[in-house]
């Protein structure tokens, strides 16, 4: 019983079936399993940032910049589709850019070894503002084919293709983290990255990669955005990173580092997604919509706090 | 160790529990096809004056045509914070969806899938310029091509018809200030306004230091002067607290002459002090709460047929009367309401 009790996935699975109780009976409309899915667009964007962050934050670092950097993708990819590239090209020229700024923050924490909550502090400003330079205040349209992503359904599965892109990254980066060197490697960093680096782990590589695939993700949630809203603005996704770090952490990840797993990760966004559904759906207030919110949180990371003490005589 | 978990998870499922909506108890058991028709408003955030009073507007309006009205705001004016808000009205399976939209663009996608649910879509206030076409409707506060018109007439009849005025306006380029002034002057060349002089226009840039002190320096400059329109809350509400330290108002203890008379446009919230000391006689807003009205019945109308907006048709509003629409399917609510003694407390925005 402890043991599921400790482990991190416990309070956000419980708290997401409560939710799902608490949702049904506040409205009639809620238990539509295909408006369900149709509102996880915005929550598969904020997903694949949520997976990026689990390995950063595992590591013992931080990426405050993701958002920024899906900003900024989401632009450049609208702006590179403007000027007459085909949307393919665009897209992932859109991720590698991703991938870029994401190795931008990798070599000043990994190798110039500043702290990643200043470097990504800092990078979240400067790619917001790289993101404003390029689009002023207009905003740019995708063309039309490449709209709507969110509302095609992939085969056999029957879930919207952004969905399914999460889902499989969850599965495959999941496994990454928990089944593979470099997982352990994420894991040593952030328990005692001194240690680690003394058994041989190349701490700067694992650190550096980290980031790269956060930037990945973060460059592909930025072309998913443009796909859902069929425009792209400097000031889109404003403030998600925030939103992404919350589920990560209401998912048992530690925010020092060493502890954590993809599927509570995953479960905890989940847990945000039927949350704020169900309260938009019933109209409720935004201020409280934020009070239930951080409430929440603060209650699940009470509830790991204790599970943890309770546990730590017996490792010691 | 197990009962502190539980206690604490139906602690946080209470919390989201006991927060029915206001609409939970009121239109869960109606259905568009019973009769009553949902009608939802999606201000651009929470928590604003000038919104709650469009509120007011469609609440009444809604209460007097038998249809059930909730309201619905993201906490943040974000481009993109209404579609998800959107997307749930669709779920919920609403019959008119009102929205101050955030951007003109951001929100095509969700309001087709809006309009394809059969759903009438009416921007108020704040249009989705360039856009027009993802929604049926727009409701704007009143004809801006007349505002300019109208505070003249005001400052006329405050004087006379007769003396030297001045502008004070927001900042050199505002768009909105510019082509407000530009009436004016246009209206100042009818015989009506003949011997009224426009002697300077000066600008606060919308701070309202700046605005104070550019006030000041009119009263210095022409000692005359016997009337400043300030078409911009800021101006107004900076220049009659300058006015009102100078005493130099109609009957106040310095006043030159007959006093200067101050006017402009200000929601009635930031002038209602001034209004009451004396200060400032009447100034003029384009009504909110009438945008709601017109919104909501304007809605209600195009959801059940009786309108096809379309530039140049009517539209006969049970409150507020005839309303042809303009380009685009705009449709102002009326003309500026003028604040004074007599009324300002009647509104609080």
């Amino acid at each position: 019983m402890r043991k599921i009790l400790t482990r991190p996935e416990f309070v956000p699975a419980v708290l997401l079936i409560l939710a799902f109780i608490a949702g049904t009976i506040q409205s009639p409309y809620f238990l539509d399993v295909r408006y369900l899915l149709d509102s996880t667009g915005p929550y598969a964007e904020t997903g694949l940032l949520v997976i990026g962050l689990t390995f950063v934050i595992i590591s013992g670092n931080i990426d405050l910049s993701v958002a920024s950097n899906l900003a900024f993708v989401a632009c450049a990819t609208a702006k590179l589709a403007q000027i007459g590239l085909p949307m393919p090209a665009a897209a992932t020229i859109g991720v590698l850019i991703g991938g870029l700024l994401g190795a931008f923050n990798g070599a000043l924490v990994a190798y110039a070894k500043l702290p990643s909550f200043l470097v990504t502090l800092g990078t979240l400003a400067l790619f917001r503002g790289m993101a404003q330079a390029l689009m002023g205040s207009a905003s740019v349209q995708v063309p039309s084919s490449f709209v709507g992503a969110d509302r095609l359904d992939l085969p056999l599965l029957g879930v919207p293709l952004p969905f399914g892109i999460m889902i499989v990254f969850v599965v495959v980066l999941g496994l990454t983290l928990h089944r593979t060197i470099f997982g352990r490697w994420t894991f040593a960093v952030g328990t005692n990255e001194e240690a680690a680096f003394f058994a041989s782990v190349p701490t700067p590589a694992v650190k550096f990669r980290i980031f790269v695939l956060a930037g990945l993700l973060a460059g592909l949630a930025g072309v998913l955005i443009d796909s859902r809203l069929g425009v792209a603005r400097f000031d889109h996704a404003r403030g998600l990173e925030l939103e992404a770090i919350t589920a990560v952490v209401l998912g048992g990840v530690s925010i020092t580092g060493g502890r954590g797993s993809m599927i509570g990760s995953l479960l905890a966004l989940l847990l945000i997604a039927v949350l704020k559904t169900q309260m938009i759906l019933a109209n409720i207030t935004s201020e409280v919509q934020l009070t239930v919110t951080g409430t929440l949180l603060i209650v699940a990371v009470a509830i790991t706090g204790v599970a943890t003490r309770l546990s730590a005589p017996r490792k010691a | 160790m197990r009962n502190s978990l539980l206690i604490l998870s139906l602690a946080a499922m209470a919390l989201v529990g006991c927060q029915r909506s206001t609409d939970g108890a009121s239109s869960g058991s109606t259905t568009s096809s019973g009769g009553q028709l949902k009608i939802v408003y999606i201000p651009k955030n929470s928590g604003n004056p000038y919104f709650n009073e469009v509120v007011r507007g469609f609440e009444e309006a809604a209460k007097a045509a038998g249809a059930d009205f909730t309201t619905t705001a993201p906490a943040t004016a974000e481009a993109t914070s209404q579609i998800d808000l959107i997307k749930a009205q669709i779920q919920r399976r609403v019959d008119v969806i009102a929205i101050s939209a955030n951007s003109p663009d951001a929100l095509n996608v969700v309001l087709d899938e809006a309009k394809a649910a059969g759903i009438a879509v009416i921007t108020v206030d704040s249009d989705l310029v360039g856009n027009e076409s993802h929604r049926d409707a727009a409701v704007v506060p009143t004809d801006f091509t007349k505002v300019g018109e109208s505070q003249i007439e005001l400052l006329g009849s405050q004087i006379n018809y007769e003396g030297e005025i001045a502008i004070l306006s927001a900042t050199r380029d505002a768009p909105n200030q510019n082509s407000w002034i530009e009436g004016m002057n246009e209206t100042l060349k009818q015989p009506k306004y003949a011997k009224m002089k426009l002697v300077e226009t000066v600008y606060g840039d919308d701070e309202p230091q700046k605005s104070t002190t550019e006030f000041e320096a009119l009263l210095a400059k022409h000692p005359t002067l016997r009337g400043v329109v300030s078409p911009t809350s800021v101006g107004l509400a900076a220049a009659a607290q300058a006015l009102a330290t100078a005493e130099a108002y109609p009957g106040g203890a310095k006043a030159n002459g007959p006093g200067l008379m101050l006017t402009g446009l200000s929601t009635p919230n930031q002038l209602k002090k001034f209004v009451q000391d004396g200060v400032v006689k009447g100034f003029q807003l384009w009504s909110p709460y009438d945008m709601g009205v017109l919104a909501c019945n304007l809605g209600i109308a195009i959801k059940k047929g009786e309108v096809t907006p379309k530039e140049g048709a009517e539209f006969e509003d049970p409150k507020l009367g005839k309303v042809a629409f303009g380009k685009n399917n705009v449709l102002s609510a009326g003309p500026l309401v003028t604040f004074d003694k007599s009324n300002i407390d009647k509104y609080n925005f």
